[in-house]
């Protein structure tokens, strides 16, 4: 093969670099350019380095929105990952009842996210949301996600809870589907427990498709914005201001470009060093060798 | 170690059977002698499969009882029938070590650790996987999982039978002797009643004692490769078993013997005598091994066109046309062929006939 010929392979890649570059690269260095200048207006700005990086790095709101973040994230895998297993577990293997579940089930998953905020509203209203008045005048709970902390963070959570395990219940029946009957015949000659057969056989075997659910998961909820701005608005207080809340807040509210650049870097960063140790954590479960 | 006894069995998948062809097993009777190594031979989908879930008590017969020494096991769960199953796909736990998996069915029974220990070295040393102990099942290669999956069933020493789904399919050509032979030392070691199903005639002639021929949910015949191989009870199985199979002409019954083609043969006597007393039509069936090929002539023989010679190293193939059909022949390495026209030799003693597909004795 001559070099021309060997050399002609970039050519065809050429088409994913320009896609890559403006879709990823360009963007980026956007932020980035806005990051570490201090930009007052067209041809008017100076460089200012890590400055901006500092200061939001310092902003205490910064750092209670992170760690507001990480126990959302934190306790959206830790009930939407069960859940959504023991639910694919209950869910009939086959006929049409198996058809309707999984119709069923994916419809939250339909919807545009800023309705999901706007049904859960009306659902929590105290005097005419279906659950609000529920729990206010049958049960006799105060319940009022408008005023209440605790309130409104047990309302996103529900909403975030609903709107999702549905994709990680899919996730694992899909996974679960494609076990070999002969597994559970083999369980069943050994005499395996229904326990034993969920902890050696159907979890190892789901363990690629739960990857998959816990590193959307992590991602799409550590970067959620549309329901909670819309059932919440980041209230009562700060107490449901999420990270990407707080930077639309910084950066369309305030106008700070600079800080919410330097601040978006930082977020990407954190997102990207999670779903690494995630997915290297998961390959590890099933891989590592006693020996 | 049990014998294992079907009664009037049937089964169908179907809740409500119409007629016989809803049934993937027909009613039949069949006995499993304590120790002995079965095979069951058939084509895909002829119901060997079903035949073994039954036995395995993963599947209820819709009718009929299954006996295990003369006790009936046949709404017992395969746990309590305490019998053991290999599947065509290696089935191991992933995430547990070759030594938890062999020690998982006792765990599962709650035998005391002691013990499991005891056994699970006992069973690894005999299946060559001492050395792999402490590691992880799934890194393993096809046949050494196969090997495990066996071990799970051995380590339980009750164990009523074991039961082989075309264990060999998966596994590379040049493991496969290793793991039959592995089978036979098994075999001759704890002298357990085996069954073994597979559509593959040498794997089935090589590793059983007896061969049971199913086809379309029906057992026709039961015995060994020899007896398959010269008494074929069903023109099936006479098909089925050798490479190529039994070869078969039409005929009539022409006094003692058979005509074939308008020319007339000579049968074992008393044969023809026999199969007066059943209904057509009639067959006669010869061995591709037990035909003879000359120039001419020939004591009782029959008139044949050479089409094609293949040489295939120690023994030579010959196709010959009869009557618009074609007939093989198996000859000696170097032995004369006739060019175009010559004659096919039927030895009375190896020639079959055959009333409505079944021998007549």
């Amino acid at each position: 093969m001559n070099k021309w010929e060997s050399n002609r392979a970039w050519l065809l890649v050429l088409p994913v670099f320009v896609v890559v570059a403006f879709s990823a690269i360009i963007p980026l260095m956007t932020v980035v350019n806005y990051s570490v200048q201090d930009i007052f207006g067209p041809g008017n700005r100076v460089f200012v380095g890590t400055e901006w990086f500092r200061e939001v790095l310092s902003d205490y709101r910064l750092q209670d929105a992170l760690v507001r973040q990480l126990i959302f994230s934190g306790l959206v895998l830790l009930i939407e990952i069960p859940l959504g297993i023991a639910i694919a577990l209950t869910l009939p293997a086959r006929g049409w009842r198996a058809s309707l579940c999984l119709v069923l089930l994916a419809l939250p998953l339909l919807i545009p996210w800023n309705v999901i905020g706007t049904v859960w509203i009306i659902f929590l209203r105290p005097d005419i949301g279906l659950l609000g008045v529920f729990l206010n005048s049958v049960l006799g709970i105060k319940f009022d996600h408008t005023a209440a902390p605790a309130d409104a963070w047990v309302s996103v959570m529900m909403m975030e809870v609903w709107h999702w395990t549905p994709l990680v219940t899919l996730l694992a029946y899909a996974g679960l589907r494609a076990i070999p009957d002969a597994y559970y015949q083999a369980a069943r000659i050994d005499g395996a427990s229904a326990w034993a057969v969920f902890r050696y056989i159907q979890l190892p075997k789901l363990r690629g498709v739960l990857t998959i659910a816990i590193l959307l998961r992590f991602m799409d909820s550590f970067l959620i914005y549309a329901e909670p701005f819309v059932l919440t608005g980041g209230g009562p207080g700060n107490s449901t201001t999420f990270l990407s809340i707080y930077l639309v807040k910084l950066a369309v509210g305030q106008f700070d470009l600079g800080p919410a650049a330097a601040f978006s870097i930082i977020y990407f960063l954190i997102v990207l060093v999670f779903c690494f140790i995630f997915y290297q954590a998961l390959q590890n479960v099933a891989t590592g060798d006693k020996q | 170690m049990a014998r294992i006894d079907l009664k009037q069995i049937a089964h169908s998948y179907e809740a409500k059977p119409r007629g016989d062809e809803d049934y993937a097993l027909k009613r039949f009777d069949h006995v499993w002698q304590d120790g002995g190594a079965y095979a069951l031979l058939g084509p895909s989908g002829c119901g060997k499969t079903t035949l073994l879930n039954v036995i395995s008590g993963l599947l209820a017969p819709s009718q009929g009882r299954v006996l295990f020494d003369d006790r009936d096991v046949t709404e017992l769960t395969p746990e309590r029938r305490n019998i053991a199953q290999v599947f065509q796909f290696p089935v191991i736990y992933d995430t547990m070590t070759v030594y938890d998996n062999l020690a998982f069915p006792l765990r599962n029974r709650k035998m005391p650790e002691n013990e499991v220990r005891a056994r699970v070295h006992e069973v690894a040393e005999m299946l060559e996987l001492s050395a792999d102990l402490g590691r992880r099942a799934r890194g393993l290669a096809a046949d050494a999982k196969q090997r495990i999956s066996m071990g799970r069933g051995l380590v339980r020493q009750d164990v009523a039978a074991i039961l082989f789904d075309e264990p060999l399919t998966t596994i590379d050509p040049h493991l496969k002797w290793r793991l039959r032979r592995k089978l036979k030392q098994v075999h001759e070691r704890y002298r357990l009643t085996l069954v073994y199903v597979t559509h593959d005639q040498n794997e089935a002639l090589t590793f059983a004692d007896q061969v049971v021929v199913m086809n379309e949910g029906r057992v026709l015949q039961m015995g060994t490769p020899q007896e398959l191989f010269e008494k074929p009870s069903h023109t099936f199985v006479g098909y089925f078993i050798g490479s190529p199979g039994m070869n078969f002409l039409a005929c009539d019954l022409v006094g003692e013997g058979a005509r074939v083609a308008g020319h007339e043969i000579r049968l074992p006597p008393g044969i023809a005598e026999r199969a007066r007393a059943h209904a057509g039509p009639y067959e006669i069936g010869v061995r591709p091994e037990f035909l003879r090929l000359n120039r001419g002539g020939g004591d009782n023989a029959l008139p044949v066109t050479v089409v094609d010679v293949e040489n295939l190293g120690n023994f030579q193939m010959a196709a010959v046309r009869l009557d618009g059909r074609t007939v093989y022949v198996k000859l000696p390495e170097g032995a004369e062929v006739p060019a175009e026209q010559g004659s096919l030799d039927l030895p009375p003693e190896w020639t079959r006939l055959y009333a409505d597909g079944r021998l007549v004795e």
